[in-house]
């Protein structure tokens, strides 16, 4: 019996890979210098879902993303690698939400799939860094969760039952829990797979709004079997029944209140020259001020 | 006293071992209660958690709220979200603070969905103060202080029209109090209903290793980043790290290109330490990495690079290769020492 496997996934800007033009003089963000990128974290939750997949017929892999018309580069992505399914969960409302207002619209999304064995998720998003929207979302799903886990190490489909790995401080727990279940995956196993060359064929021309004119079709060859039309659903604040109230800014209850770019403390620095003579005085000041010794 | 409108603290534990970060946050939470006006409370979960409950109040707990159950000796989710949305709710604190550990974050954003209120992740810094909005003014709001967008902002979130207001913090980041044999404080047992349907989680082996470096209690931390250039380089911090008795660190891109394990890491998502001396070797000083470290007491950086911003909060600054610097360093310590 098949699994059915759900990947909430972000695209996010390259923080790790920040140039001096990233901010603004004004202290904004200047998310044109940023090249977007599927959230690293997120690679790893996809490749854990198509291994359970692949170990186990008849499973599905839905992928689902929030956020600006620009992210189904990321959805796009995950037809590469091999995802079943693909929504945008994309709409005006969902604007300058927190992670409570985020994780009510993909718990909307998430039960218009239907029922689900188990949602995967990257343990955190490095623009914010805060791993909150895997367990906000796996409460209101109602659903046990086990975050930071770096590999499954059994899944029984009969059975309904899964035993992971899930990284400690210094450590580790193996749990083993019922499904539906939420994860949240680390990036210490599953290596994201390359994408496919034939998929990438099909799939890079897919859109949300896809007419039969726009695709080009010369690249499939037959027996491949693959469709590019309409790959890409669309679900906007109604399509996935959310309440606006809980959506977006309404549904935040956090607020930012000041932004304040990190300035850098001048402190009296002193040079020391790269002698043995200099370094050694700066030695001394450090024995005598008991910092050493 | 009325229990209502508390700063609280979950307080995490193993085996009835109490964690640090939980400590330093009844410290803080001593600090903002008197800001406000109030108390502390916290929430203790386990089992057999005497002697780990009355061995917290010295810190400061006016009333701390203890749940006992063979089965929560160590942390699953759901038991303890229950637990902890049944207390919050009972006693209605304006503050709730978790430690930003992996426990703390798989707790904090379960009871923040449930109660539907607002959590801030990873804060390094709290503080009391007046927030207004569209003509409304809050007193006494929490803000929560968290770097952001990969550490190139520092972010105040503010959340003041839901109560409690919620935060994780960082470990090591809030100063841990003396404790103060005298201070008098109610321990008080709550009964929450269990049955086995709140168990579905089964922990079948937990190994916590031993942390092989210490750097939070290090008085001094040689620390090398991707300048350093090579894993055989890096053996030089190990030296100068042995010569000096501290202990070696690392950035996150000295970790990552595999220089060194990443017990090393200090910075925004590695280790937060305040020694005595840090030696930045060969690190250039990204806002991450001094997150964690620009609070040491003297700083030293070594680095080829002039325009490098580590030297902008370094008390002595070498321009030059760490193969002959570090070597010098050495040789003049041994000398005088």
């Amino acid at each position: 019996m098949g699994l059915n496997l759900i990947v909430l996934v972000k695209q996010v800007p390259d923080t790790q890979n920040i140039t001096g033009n990233a901010m603004k003089e004004d202290g904004t963000v200047n998310r044109g210098a940023l090249p977007a990128i599927f959230n690293p974290e997120d690679l790893h939750a996809l490749e854990a879902a198509l291994t359970v997949r692949d170990s186990v017929p008849g499973s599905r892999v839905h992928v689902l993303t929030m956020g600006p018309p620009s992210a189904v580069q990321v959805l796009k992505e995950s037809l590469y690698r091999g995802a079943d399914f693909v929504a945008l969960i994309s709409d005006r409302r969902f604007a300058a939400a927190d992670t409570l207002a985020t994780s009510y619209a993909l718990k909307c999304a998430v039960e218009k799939i239907g029922s689900y064995d188990i949602v995967f998720c990257g343990r955190q998003a490095i623009d914010g860094d805060t791993a909150q929207v895997g367990p906000q979302t796996a409460e209101k799903l109602g659903v046990n969760q086990i975050t930071c886990v770096s590999r499954i190490e059994n899944l029984d489909p009969e059975k309904k039952e899964i035993t992971a790995v899930r990284s400690i401080e210094g450590g580790y727990e193996k749990i083993r829990a019922k499904l539906p279940i939420l994860l949240t995956l680390t990036d210490e196993d599953y290596l994201p797979r390359p994408p496919s060359a034939i998929r990438m064929m099909t799939y890079k021309n897919a859109t949300t709004e896809m007419s039969d004119g726009d695709f080009d079709e010369s690249y499939l060859t037959s027996g491949a079997g693959l469709k590019a039309e309409n790959t890409i659903s669309l679900w906007d604040i109604n399509a996935i029944g959310a309440d606006s109230e809980s959506c977006g800014l309404a549904g935040s209850p956090t607020k930012v209140k000041t932004i304040d770019l990190v300035v850098l403390k001048s402190e009296d620095i002193r040079m020391i020259e790269n002698t043995d003579e200099s370094i050694g005085e700066m030695v001394h000041e450090l024995i005598a001020d008991h910092t050493l010794g | 006293m009325a229990t209502e409108n508390s700063v609280m603290v979950f307080v995490q534990q193993d085996d009835g071992e109490i964690a640090e970060v939980s400590v330093e946050l009844v410290s803080k939470a001593r600090e903002l209660a008197s800001k406000v006006g109030t108390h502390v409370s916290a929430v203790l979960v386990g089992n057999k958690l005497q002697k780990a409950a009355e061995g917290l109040i010295p810190y400061g707990v006016d009333r701390l709220y203890t749940v006992e159950h063979k089965g929560l000796a160590h942390y699953t989710p759901v038991p303890y979200t229950k637990i902890l949305v049944e207390i919050i709710k009972k006693h209605s604190p304006q503050i709730v603070l978790y430690g930003a550990t992996t426990t703390g974050r798989d707790i904090a954003p379960r009871i923040a969905s449930a109660l539907r209120v607002g959590l801030t992740a990873d804060c390094t810094d709290l503080q009391i103060g007046d927030y207004k909005s569209k003509g409304q003014q809050f007193d006494n709001v929490l803000y929560q202080i968290r770097p952001a967008f990969g550490g190139n902002i520092i972010a105040t979130i503010v959340s003041p029209e839901r109560k409690p207001q919620m935060a994780t913090v960082r470990e090591g980041v809030m100063k841990m109090n003396a404790p103060d044999p005298s201070f008098k404080g109610e321990i008080i047992s709550e009964d929450v209903e269990l049955g086995p349907e709140d168990f579905p989680s089964e922990i079948l082996e937990r190994v916590k290793g031993e942390k092989s470096v210490n750097l939070k209690g290090a008085q001094v931390i040689i620390a090398g980043g991707i300048g350093v250039g090579s894993k055989e380089n890096f053996e030089l911090i190990h030296e100068l790290a042995h010569t000096l008795g501290g202990e070696v660190g690392a950035s996150r891109a000295a970790v990552d290109a595999g220089y060194v394990g990443k017990d090393h890491q200090v910075g925004q998502t590695g280790t937060t330490v305040r020694p005595k001396l840090y030696v930045a070797c060969g690190i250039s000083g990204s806002v991450q990495h001094r997150a964690g470290m620009d609070e040491s007491a003297r700083i030293i950086a070594i680095n080829t690079d002039t325009e490098a911003p580590i030297f902008q909060i370094a008390n002595y600054g070498i321009v030059g290769d760490l193969k002959e610097v570090i070597p010098r360093f050495i040789k003049a310590f041994r000398a005088k020492a």
